[in-house]
């Protein structure tokens, strides 16, 4: 077993360090308390080729693999995570999708432009009452010969107002439940679709959020991915590598939690001395480093293993529970550690651990994770 | 034109400095190295140069005197956009040596432009750019902190005592860059670490010269002292602190 990081992906580490560090980090509170779209960090994360970074160069992509993805994400997540979720919805979920199982054309056509980075990808599962339940798809997708005819709401969309392609998620074959969902390429400006208010969110304010309407939208029928039926496990399998992505995220969180707090630890003095010298702040600490490590071991195995091309959904699952776990359990006592300054913006960890948050909720909450966990360790 | 870029490899800015229990070294454990800042902005500003002048520099080549561990520091300068490396496979023991090597090297692969950092941020040496011109016998211009090339024309500016001097300098040149030189360092993107991947360091063996310095020991500075804050108006306790407990008066 090799824990040492290769020349190259120190190299990516270090220029996602740089890009969270020396711009990103500079405008992220007010960006954060305005709700403001990153347009400008989007760009550089463009021009440096980190959308796209982990397909196939034959389509355009930087054939990347998925440890030097995860610390890109990891990265950026230290300082700002809204740069990390709108990285890993396009990458994880746009543009692994439909690498993997979308047609020549497809990839030809909405692949190459997502990989070069011009246009940015979403994916719409959720629905006002279809979360964890995604098998209860009210979205529908009438089939009418030679196109597809889409109508419903879908929910909490990351990237809704700024993406060009969507990945939908719809309802083709009510009777069949799961099995008559289909997946498919809608492009953003179809006439019929309309977007919510943008969501005023708890944490990650600066990504763009939104609700996406559809009214009588007409899909191509050369835009389903898969054949018949295939929508649900579809999006199954892209939330398996989508878990790795939040994993990365939320280790971020954690470190750029823990990071801080070591610092105002050794700096800020409490009876006579530094915290750091209390018991009970440094026995935090070493907590918040024991986590830290043991969720950095889970994700980076999980990405080791998708570039092996070994199962990984187990643990992907695994990583994506605890990595989001700990970051709010870190980021709490982030917060605790910083006492007063904690609780202002200023410090960055009650951001920090508002971001925390979602991680436990979005693309499979932690409760799902342990069905997917359960369900494979007792299969087995 | 060919311009050449002087690396060194330096702990990080951050790094919390070391030295082995007998002083005799730096302690290199857990150190993460980077391209010496100064140098990272000297090759920044050869980009922007060869960008600008409309196909006037065809290559720019960074060299290193240094061993194997060097390699991803010099990775790093491939994957901005050099294209082309020259490591020395040397241990880089002082100024004199590392100077002595790069030049052996350039006497049969000769560059128009010279590009060092003022200093490296380590051992803060400031002498290889000086060194290097000497030993070419060519000019070298110090404090640079400006470069353009107009007509064919390298115009150098360097800060003076109270203001900025212009000069319009024959090449070839070595050029001693500080700040200003360029605006910051370029973060690589994915697709110039791609193409850092096929781009070969051209590994060198030294002339083994020896250096004309040694170092004897190494210390830390000394922690800083107790510092008890007296306010303005307690003069008669500032009196007694200084009288009864340090004895300073």
């Amino acid at each position: 077993m090799n824990f040492e990081l290769t020349e190259e992906q120190k190299l990516i580490q270090q220029a996602a360090r740089d890009l969270a560090e020396r711009e990103a980090l500079l405008d992220v509170i007010e960006r954060d308390e305005k709700a403001e779209y990153p347009y400008k960090h989007v760009q550089r994360m463009k021009e440096l080729g980190f959308f796209g970074m982990t397909v196939d160069p034959k389509y355009d992509g930087g054939g990347m693999d998925s440890l030097s993805y995860v610390l890109v994400l990891e990265e950026l997540a230290k300082h700002d995570s809204s740069l990390a979720v709108i990285l890993s919805v396009h990458n994880s979920l746009a543009c692994w999708g439909v690498e993997n199982f979308g047609n020549e054309y497809q990839k030809e056509k909405y692949l190459k432009p997502m990989a070069r980075g011009e246009v940015i990808g979403a994916f719409l599962l959720s629905e006002p009452e279809a979360g964890s339940d995604a098998t209860h798809q009210k979205t529908l997708a009438e089939d009418m010969g030679d196109y597809y005819l889409i109508n419903g709401v879908k929910n909490w969309i990351t990237s809704a107002s700024t993406a060009g392609y969507y990945i939908v998620i719809a309802q083709t074959k009510p009777e069949l439940r799961h099995k008559g969902i289909n997946a498919f390429i809608v492009e953003k400006d179809t006439p019929g679709i309309t977007l919510g208010p943008h969501e005023n969110k708890m944490g990650m304010r600066s990504s763009d959020t939104h609700s996406v309407m559809f009214t009588n939208v007409k899909v191509p029928k050369e835009n389903r991915i898969g054949e018949d039926g295939f929508g649900f496990k579809f999006a199954m399998k892209c939330l398996e590598v989508g878990r790795i992505g939040i994993a990365a995220q939320a280790l971020g969180i954690a470190e750029g939690a823990y990071m801080r707090s070591l610092k105002y630890a050794k700096e800020r003095k409490a009876f006579g001395t530094e915290i750091a010298n209390h018991q009970a702040i440094a026995f935090k600490l070493a907590d918040m480093a024991v986590k830290i490590e043991t969720a950095k071991l889970l994700v980076y195995k999980a990405a080791t293993l998708k570039d092996m091309h070994q199962p990984f959904g187990l643990i992907s699952a695994m990583a994506k529970r605890y990595c989001a776990d700990i970051a709010m359990e870190v980021t709490t006592e982030a917060v605790q550690i910083h006492g007063g300054y904690g609780y202002v913006k200023e410090y960055h960890v009650e951001r920090l651990f508002r971001e925390a948050k979602l991680t436990q909720i979005y693309e499979g909450t932690s409760e799902i994770q342990r069905i997917v966990i359960s369900r494979a360790i007792l299969s087995e | 034109m060919k311009i050449l870029v002087c690396i060194s490899n330096v702990p990080d800015t951050t790094t919390k400095i070391k030295f082995t229990s007998d002083g005799s070294q730096f302690d290199a454990t857990g150190v993460q190295w980077i391209i010496n800042p100064w140098d990272e902005l000297a090759l920044t500003r050869a980009m922007e140069l060869k960008e600008t002048t409309g196909g006037l520099i065809d290559n720019i080549t960074v060299i290193n005197v240094g061993t194997k561990d060097t390699e991803i520091t010099i990775r790093k300068a491939l994957s901005v956009g050099a294209d082309h490396a020259v490591r020395i496979d040397a241990v880089p023991t002082d100024a004199y040596a590392v100077a002595y090597e790069i030049a052996k090297y350039l006497e049969s692969h000769p560059f128009d432009l010279i590009l060092t950092g003022i200093e490296s941020s380590d051992y803060n040496g400031n002498a290889v750019g000086g060194m290097l011109a000497e030993m070419l016998n060519i000019p070298s211009v110090s404090s640079v902190s400006s470069i353009e090339i107009v007509d064919g024309q390298v115009l150098i500016t360097r800060e003076i005592d109270g203001g900025k001097q212009l000069l319009n300098v024959p090449t070839p040149l070595v050029a001693v860059v500080q700040k200003g030189i360029a605006k910051e360092p370029r973060i690589p993107s994915m697709r110039g670490i791609m193409a850092a991947r096929t781009k070969v360091i051209e590994v060198v063996s030294p002339a083994n010269v020896q250096p004309l310095t040694d170092y004897i020991h190494f210390d830390l500075p000394q922690p800083k002292g107790k510092c008890k804050m007296i306010p303005a108006d307690q003069i008669d306790e500032l009196i007694h602190v200084l009288h009864q407990e340090i004895k300073a008066i």
